[in-house]
């Protein structure tokens, strides 16, 4: 579904992906492993189309298209969606405002199925709130999942969709992940995608992933068994990555 | 104090500035105009007439108002109350109806403050006189519409207006002018007396030519457990807009509101502020402001002053820069004269932030539409307490003026 082809990214003049190839099927879910900082939110931002991350060299392609050139919004519109870290409040645009843009941009508005999703992630009271006013950490990540089912994407970015949240929430994150990428099918029958970064690792228990990237410097360093490199992660820590690569 | 010595404070105060905002000469507009003739209803307007007053949130269909006042130049051409318990007519004839009104004409605003009260009391030009009579409860709102048709006049109108003891009273101003019209003044003077238990929603929506001088000179005093909330949108083009409107809380837990949201263009010169005395226990004031500039300077005020123990205030004002050119000037002050009052500010200026806009595109807006709704949600200001058809008549005029901002 897409592929990134040595893409080299800079801000700024300051390099933060290098090289990076990376492709994900129709119904594959990967996981991108990497210390803070090692480049993982940029490759996102970069495939979503937030300026200021320069391409230097390489090329995103999706579904057979180059989309390297186009908006953050033609992306969008083509069915890339991301949930976002650390999302901007915007006074007075509520959630709800929010998640009518979403659903209107993909499809039709349809106010029961708003409120059937916010009630599936414990969010209906934060409907009428400014998005991400006064939030909790937890809330924070439930309402970025909440617009994706209203945006329906077929390929989905999630970043660090496991940091801040407490144990019941990591339990609902996970479960509608699993539901944003059709896990109840089986592969072959699955229609999207998914890319998921985290750091901790947390996730992993909730969400089966295919495979596990490890990025360090702005560059995927190995794949593998995602649970394997969590492992070796958890045992050995990043710097264990960094003597492998010596 | 007589009628007399009211106008030679007046006199005395012919020539005196402002204390801020830009001088205006009042020699360069004239004060003679022809007199118009009455009608009986608003659907008697003329179609363009009709569109300028409802572009300020004045309907020519009266079902939905409890009462009409149309000022057209120097001439009141309508004043009527559609429903018990009120009255409208213009405030020199109620002057006339009743001794009485001499104990409210100049007491919450004075009339020698500077040079346009002075105007207003030398050569005024009538006003509105709006009453609810005690207990007397309308859920629509009354209207009353000042309207300007010729080019280079003044208009100076005086205002008064009473909500008696446990009455309640929305009212809905609109102030605009005629499409040929460039220039012009107004001066309007407007005193509100909220009394016991009573309530005003006071929202007044400006729509002005681009070169008219605009300068409001208004007062409230607000008693026991009386409420008193004033909302007032200008999203259109002003020459230069000046006026620092007060309320007096002088009774135990009046509450007073003002909310402002003002859009400057290219030329456009505002000074807006809001100013709340806290006299007695318990008082409350809330002032929240939302200033626009594409090119346009605003200057933005609010200064609670605390003079009791038990009294709470909070000032808000958040400002918007759209364009190189421009500037938006935040004052907020805060005196405190009392222990145990509580009072608060918080002020911001800037531009519309780039991640917000990244964000809302991500959902799939364009930058033109993700602007849009930034802005729509910034001027967003949560109304309370006023009747939903004011609410939507105050988003109708924002979303005129948001219209002209992209």
């Amino acid at each position: 579904m897409i592929e990134v082809k040595n893409l080299t990214v800079s801000i700024e003049d300051k390099r933060v992906l290098k090289d990076v190839n990376l492709h994900i099927a129709q119904g594959e879910t990967i996981v991108l492993l990497g210390p803070n900082g090692s480049g993982k939110t940029s490759l996102l931002k970069t495939i979503i189309g937030i300026p200021g991350y320069k391409v230097e060299s390489g090329r995103i392609i999706f579904s057979g298209k180059d989309i390297t050139g186009l908006t953050i919004d033609e992306r969008a519109k083509i069915g890339i969606g991301i949930a976002f870290q650390r999302p901007p409040v915007i006074r007075g645009v509520k959630l709800k405002d929010m998640l009518r843009i979403c659903m209107e941009k993909r499809g039709d508005f349809d106010e029961e199925k708003i409120n059937e999703f916010a009630q599936k992630l414990n969010l209906f009271n934060c409907l009428d709130r400014d998005i991400n006013l006064g939030f909790s950490g937890g809330e924070i990540k439930r309402s970025e999942l909440l617009q994706l089912l209203a945006q329906n994407p077929d390929f989905i970015m999630l970043d660090e969709p496991d940091s801040g949240v407490d144990l019941v929430s990591i339990n609902l994150v996970g479960k509608v992940i699993n539901e944003l990428l059709e896990k109840e099918k089986i592969a072959r029958e699955r229609t999207k995608a998914g890319l998921i970064i985290t750091h901790a690792g947390f996730i992993l228990d909730y969400v089966n992933t295919d495979r596990g990237c490890i990025m360090l410097n702005g560059t995927i360093i190995c794949s593998g068994n995602p649970r394997d490199l969590l492992e070796d992660i958890r045992s050995k820590g990043y710097e264990g990555c960094i003597r492998c690569l010596r | 104090m007589s009628s007399v010595d009211v106008r030679e404070r007046a006199k005395k105060a012919e020539k005196k500035p402002s204390a801020i905002g830009p001088d205006i000469d009042l020699n360069a507009y004239s004060v003679e105009v022809k007199e118009h003739g009455k009608i009986q209803k608003l659907k008697n307007l003329s179609g363009e007439v009709k569109e300028k007053a409802i572009s300020v949130g004045v309907e020519a269909v009266e079902a939905c108002r409890s009462g009409s006042f149309f000022q057209m130049d120097h001439s009141v051409i309508l004043s009527s109350a559609y429903k018990s318990g009120l009255e409208v007519m213009s405030s020199t004839e109620a002057l006339k109806k009743y001794d009485w009104l001499q104990d409210y004409w100049w007491k919450a605003v004075n009339v020698d403050a500077d040079k346009y009260t002075a105007q207003a009391e030398l050569k005024q030009n009538h006003g509105y006189f709006l009453r609810a009579l005690p207990g007397a409860k309308v859920e629509f709102p009354l209207q009353a519409c000042l309207y300007m048709t010729q080019d280079g006049l003044a208009q100076n109108v005086h205002n008064i207006i009473i909500a008696e003891e446990g009455s309640e009273l929305h009212i809905i101003t609109g102030c605009t002018t005629a499409p040929g019209v460039r220039t012009g003044l107004h001066i309007g003077v407007s005193e509100f007396y909220v009394k016991r238990n009573a309530m005003v929603t006071f929202t007044m929506i400006h729509n002005w030519a681009e070169d008219v001088e605009v300068r409001p000179r208004t007062g409230a005093i607000v008693e026991d457990n009386g409420i008193f909330l004033s909302n007032y949108v200008c999203m259109k083009p002003v020459k230069t807009l000046q006026m620092y409107p007060t309320a007096y809380c002088v009774g135990e837990n009046a509450n007073v509101r003002f909310n402002t949201i003002l859009f400057a263009r290219e030329g456009s010169n505002m000074d807006v502020g809001g100013r709340v005395f806290l006299r007695a226990k318990g008082s409350r004031a809330e002032l929240v402001t939302r200033a626009i500039t594409k090119g346009g300077d605003i200057v933005t005020r609010g200064h609670l002053i605390g003079e009791v123990p038990g009294i709470r205030g909070h000032l808000e004002c958040r400002g918007l820069i759209l364009s190189e050119k421009g500037s938006i000037h935040a004052i907020p002050e805060l005196e405190g004269k009392a222990n145990n009052i509580d009072m608060s500010h918080e002020a911001a200026v800037g531009k519309i932030v780039e991640e917000e806009i990244q964000y809302l595109m991500a959902r799939g807006l364009n930058s033109e539409e993700a602007t849009s709704v930034i802005i729509g949600g910034f001027l967003d200001v949560e109304i309370k307490s006023i009747p939903e058809h004011l609410k939507r008549e105050i988003k109708k005029a924002v979303r005129m003026g948001e219209e002209r901002l992209l």
